[in-house]
């Protein structure tokens, strides 16, 4: 039935793009999610962490999985992780940004998760079955993950005098990297169309929304909409992304073929 | 054996008779099998030898993520790497209980950590060796977390009701890890000649590591006898070592693997492995500072706490300034 419903008249490139983009930024910010591992300010944010790395990298597996069968190649969520180049990866630019200190990994991870949660939500609805199943399980994840996100950037921007500096430090770092969520280009509009995905700009207001509303209780001033980074969504990465993938990818690069 | 030559004050063991009615009618409760909790009175050397051994047991789960953790971002796949995120969100989690049952006995965790990174208090030596290959984070799910259940099996049974009870919920994750090292190397060692070959070198490099867990010899210790009689402590080092080799080397074998010992061989007269010395010159320069990782991990346990400590202090300003701002509104409500 799911293979069935992805046979239909859709633009299979378009769905695989897709596919991809959603996969690689779970992917992407799992993995820099996990480097904190054993490292954070407090026992419970060890826990917390890996937690949120958990589940993204576990959305990775539907989402890619999801993407080997549009292929049609034969090729494992896995080969899609550990085999392919950074051209190949379609993660937006915001997600690979390095972790800097724990104030910028939250609100990195405030500022994805505010879209992440919206995306899933619109995505629910998805005329795709399968994509609007892998939502419904995902949505719940990333729910608690942006609660979490959320108030941690209330807490802290609202704190000493310290913590709000570095809030909002890390708050103007980022805020460059998040127009790429909102942007759209014949991928999108050729599954917008098929009822697959929500208009990328359709997110915009709500996103605004959550995230004014957590800037103004953590007394934090919203950035100014200057500049605005892209390239990910089409392959062209930040110098970033290929550290990430030596490391990542390494003993499926060094042990060709090998079973783990 | 995540808790390693624990002191315990006791210049030696007294008997029933030498004790005054209150320490007696303690000595006999535990004697007779029953938890001590947290309220009720117990000897100064019971209270700080728990403190030291549950809090060396704490601080072992938690520098034993930094061994781990250091593969966390290499796995070699999605599974893998899935895996082994949940062991060590877990080993967190068993610090998180270990150092919540060390603070009934009028503990800070701040307090303790403080202990860790000053070196007072210390942390099992294995999380001191550094982890080199993939095969590696398998060889610590199966030996190391092997050991580590030997020892908290029966820790289930100790006399300190919320020791006793973190342990049982840790014996049941503990025993997934070690299901799941195993799985790993069994994966390997099917797998290509290097693969293989790779499984070998970690056995080679965490045999020894994984019998110096248990302790030296503490058949004539005060402390071992002492935590015995307090039920802290049920079965001798040697013991529990010799349980380990037991069990072990048949898995060993099953995986195609040499263990690293000349001197091991079966006695069937005693029913089980005979083996050779580890190197307690080794473990005692570990214990003292001087393994291969021993100022990394400790480095990396302060770096985080330091590079924290603004992250802390700003939720603590925030809940204070919140706990301020419900008391001026109940005031202008009234």
């Amino acid at each position: 039935m799911a293979t069935a419903a992805l046979e239909t008249a859709v633009d299979q490139a378009a769905l695989l793009e897709f596919l991809l983009r959603i996969g690689d930024n779970a992917l992407i910010l799992g993995h820099r999610v996990s480097e904190w591992c054993g490292h954070s300010p407090a026992l419970e944010e060890d826990i917390a962490l890996a937690n949120t790395a958990l589940d993204l990298i576990g959305q990775t597996q539907l989402w890619l999985g999801l993407a080997g069968e549009v292929e049609g190649k034969g090729r494992s969520a896995d080969d899609l992780a550990y085999l392919r180049d950074g051209y190949d990866f379609r993660n937006i630019l915001l997600v690979e940004r390095p972790n800097g200190d724990f104030g910028k990994t939250l609100m990195r991870q405030f500022l994805f998760d505010a879209w992440h949660y919206l995306l899933l939500k619109a995505l629910k609805g998805s005329t795709e079955t399968r994509i609007a199943e892998i939502a419904e399980k995902a949505f719940k994840e990333v729910s608690y993950h942006l609660d979490r996100s959320r108030d941690l950037v209330i807490r802290l921007g609202d704190g000493t005098a310290e913590s709000h500096r570095r809030m909002q430090e890390a708050l103007d770092d980022l805020w460059p990297y998040t127009g790429e969520m909102f942007a759209a280009d014949a991928v999108d509009a050729a599954l917008v169309e098929a009822g697959i995905i929500p208009e990328p700009q359709s997110l915009k207001a709500g996103w605004d929304e959550i995230v004014a509303e957590a800037l103004a209780e953590g007394t934090l001033k919203k950035s100014a909409d200057g500049y605005m980074h892209k390239g990910g969504r089409r392959g062209v990465h930040t110098e970033h992304l290929g550290f990430i993938l030596s490391e990542m990818q390494f003993l499926q690069r060094a042990y060709p073929g090998a079973t783990w | 054996m995540y808790a390693q030559m624990v002191k315990t004050d006791a210049a030696r063991v007294r008997s029933l008779d030498e004790m005054d009615p209150v320490e007696r009618a303690f000595q006999e409760r535990v004697d007779a099998g029953q938890k001590i909790e947290p309220k009720e009175w117990m000897p100064e050397g019971y209270r700080k030898t728990l403190v030291r051994q549950i809090s060396q047991h704490a601080h072992s789960e938690i520098v034993g993520q930094l061994p781990e953790g250091n593969w966390i971002s290499r796995a070699p796949t999605l599974e893998r790497k899935a895996i082994l995120l949940a062991k060590v969100q877990d080993e967190a989690g068993h610090g998180l209980y270990l150092y919540c049952a060390a603070e009934t006995l009028g503990i800070s965790r701040d307090q303790m950590y403080e202990q860790l990174h000053s070196g007072k208090a210390k942390y099992s030596s294995i999380f001191n060796y550094p982890t080199l290959t993939w095969a590696d984070i398998g060889a610590i799910g199966w030996l190391v977390d092997g050991a580590a259940i030997m020892n908290q099996v029966p820790l289930q049974r100790c006399s300190y009701g919320p020791y006793a009870r973190a342990m049982v919920r840790i014996c049941k994750e503990e025993s997934f890890h070690q299901r799941q090292g195993y799985d790993a190397l069994m994966c390997m060692v099917k797998g290509t000649p290097a693969q293989k070959a790779m499984v070998q070198d970690a056995l080679n490099r965490w045999w020894w590591p994984s019998l110096m867990m248990f302790g030296p010899s503490d058949d004539a210790s005060v402390h071992s006898a002492q935590s015995m009689a307090w039920k802290i402590k049920q079965n001798s080092n040697d013991e529990l070592r010799q349980k380990f080799v037991d069990q072990t080397v048949p898995q060993a074998k099953y995986l195609g693997l040499t263990v690293p010992d000349p001197d091991l061989k079966w006695n069937e007269e005693k029913g089980g492995h005979d083996f050779g010395e580890p190197d307690w010159e080794e473990f005692f320069n570990v214990i003292a500072g001087n393994g291969p990782c021993n100022a990394e991990r400790l480095e990396a346990r302060k770096k985080a706490w330091n590079d924290g400590a603004w992250f802390r202090d700003g939720l603590t300003a925030h809940a204070e300034k919140a706990a301020d701002r419900r008391a001026a509104a109940k005031i202008a409500a009234e």
